[in-house]
């Protein structure tokens, strides 16, 4: 659904990015979680909750809607529009904008937007987003961009509406996968090099019960976040290890819970934030991947060389190196993947096959590896925003009661898997 | 029907592309696209070799039918429906002998939920689909 992916910085050998440190975020808005819409509130639908997170951005940078001309969005908010129970009032009503999603279009009407010069409804998942939106601004195509991201969830189990699901037929890749029961997104394949790495490093799916324990943790230390909000109390070892089974070994502990929620951020130029309200945090490079394995199954040897071929691009980019990046906020969606990432970028010195050993150690975010000390989407809910979010906080010292006690100069945040992501580095210096 | 107990596979839906895969795998035969050129295997089919990217240097080439396991999970909550009759179910990824890199899904019919040898050697069967297309299945190799 992405055409154009020009924009990306997707390949080694790129350079130092052109934009470095002259792009800086200077807003950050929440909105409020829950685990579902239910098709009445309308200050809870996508389109009420993505004005409350935008308005709070605007607000937290200190400007005025007058200065925004850039909005960037993404489609990509997991509403299933193909299976949700529709329509949520009497007919008519001839479009889902402002229910189950926010266009540029739509946000620019409501909020009276005077000044927008550059629309992009259409930008990736918020991973690739953010850097989209770093270079949009460095680019000059826009001054101030909005930026925002929601995730929707509607009523049904997840998933086992879409009418693929049901289907006696599987046109198209399918064909090869779906008639032995493998599921799309992002859960089967990476169980699968979940599975291999185990085997390969002598772990076992047990090893990832300290790291759902402090992402709980964390994320009890998110006042916005779902478990927060609306579950707040702390899992037990015991619960992980007899967590529900969805495929075994995975369980329902490693999966992030689907929330109805949106983010907002502000991307501006370096020279603007200057005098802004908050302390700037500087763009320092973004990168992407987006490959796919050879063979049915991207394998575990594959997905290493993915994270470790994002490392050298976002090293060489950013003109960092492992032993900088203070902040470390990589996707947990499924736990099964995030140790690719950490090995991958080697924070803290975790190389090959540590990651479970370092799991065990003091992640906690007032100890020495405060590792996503957002609490991660398995922490907070899966609105994946929130890697962006504490990382700015980190970085700006107003986390709270997650503020780390180690060094938080730099930040490194992205999602979503090893062979598709895209991550954004972070600093409170341009330089 | 597969020889998996409540199991109702769907059906895949042959294109262009792969209509010659799923032709063979009736004749009971697995044939995989080989890039002349290079002299290497793809799979699932695809328009271009990956190494050369050439469009017009495949031969359908008939495989061994010869794999074995690499790693295996147990389906105890399918979202499609053909599987949620015959949980829990294995799900298995088998690599080929004659090219590792090329990888396989299996439900290991035979082979019971949960006891899955890992690294043995499997072979070639067929299964029916829902239209009683066949498609191409493993089974632990006695
Ligand atoms: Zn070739």
């Amino acid at each position: 659904m992405v055409s154009d992916t020009g924009w990306m910085r997707n390949r080694e050998g790129m350079g130092v990015w052109e934009h470095r440190g002259k792009v800086a975020i200077v807003g950050w808005g929440q909105s409020h979680m829950d685990r579902r819409w239910d098709g009445v509130a309308l200050d809870r639908s996508c389109g009420g909750l993505t004005r409350e997170a935008c308005l709070k951005a605007v607000a937290d940078a200190g400007l005025s809607l007058d200065d925004i001309d850039g909005l960037i969005t993404s489609p990509e908010t997991r509403a299933e529009q193909t299976w949700a129970p529709r329509p949520y009032f009497d007919p008519p009503y001839d479009t889902e904008d402002g229910l189950t999603k926010a266009s540029a279009e739509w946000i620019q009407r409501e909020l009276g937007l005077k000044n927008v010069k550059y629309f992009n409804s259409d930008a990736p998942y918020i991973g690739p987003m953010m850097g989209l939106a770093a270079q949009a601004v460095g680019d000059g195509l826009c001054e101030t961009a909005l930026v925002w991201y929601p995730m929707v969830n509607l009523e049904g189990r997840y998933g086992h509406n879409n009418p693929q699901n049901n289907n006696q037929e599987a046109p198209g890749a399918t064909a090869f996968t779906l008639p032995w029961g493998y599921q799309n997104g992002a859960m089967f394949n990476n169980l699968v090099v979940f599975l291999q790495y185990c085997q390969k490093y002598g772990k076992s799916h047990d090893g990832l019960a300290p790291l759902c324990l402090n992402l709980r943790r964390n994320g009890l230390l998110t006042p916005w976040g779902y478990y927060a909000l609306h579950e707040p109390y702390q899992l037990t070892t015991e619960d992980y290890l007899n967590g529900r089974v969805i495929e075994e070994p995975l369980v329902i502990y490693d999966c992030d819970r689907p929330v109805n929620t949106c983010a907002a951020f502000i991307f501006t130029t370096a020279e603007r934030a200057k005098d802004l309200r908050q302390k700037p945090v500087y763009v320092l490079n973004h990168a992407q991947n987006n490959g796919r394995g050879r063979s049915t199954m991207a394998t575990l040897d594959e997905h290493q060389e993915a994270v470790a071929s994002l490392a050298r691009k976002m090293w060489e980019g950013s003109g960092l190196g492992p032993a900088d990046v203070d902040i470390f906020n990589p996707y947990d969606g499924y736990l099964t993947f995030t140790q690719q990432f950490l090995e991958g970028f080697q924070w803290h010195g975790v190389k090959w096959g540590e990651a479970h050993d370092f799991y065990a150690e003091d992640i906690r975010v007032e100890g020495p590896h405060p590792f996503l000390s957002s609490g991660g989407n398995n922490g907070t809910g899966r609105n994946r925003a929130v890697l962006f979010s504490d990382s700015i906080e980190q970085l700006r010292g107003t986390a709270g009661a997650r503020q780390v006690t180690v060094r938080a100069e730099t930040a490194l945040a992205g999602c979503n898997t090893p062979d598709s992501c895209g991550f954004l580095m972070m600093s409170k210096h341009p330089d | 029907m597969s020889t998996i107990p409540g199991l109702q596979r769907p059906a895949p839906v042959p294109n262009e592309l792969t209509q010659p895969f799923w032709d063979a795998c009736n004749e009971r035969r697995l044939v995989l696209q080989n890039c002349t050129l290079c002299e290497r295997l793809h799979y699932p089919p695809t328009p271009r070799c990956n190494l050369c990217g050439s469009s017009d240097s495949f031969e359908w080439k008939e495989a061994q039918g010869k794999g074995h396991i690499d790693v295996y999970m147990v389906i105890r909550d399918s979202r499609i429906r053909g599987f949620r009759s015959a949980q829990p179910i294995n799900f298995a990824v088998i690599t080929l002998d004659e090219d590792p890199g090329i990888n396989f899904l299996s439900n290991l019919p035979g082979t019971p939920p949960g006891e899955v040898p890992v690294g043995a050697p499997v072979e070639l069967i067929f299964e029916e689909t829902s239209n009683g297309q066949l498609v191409h299945e493993w089974q632990v190799v006695n």
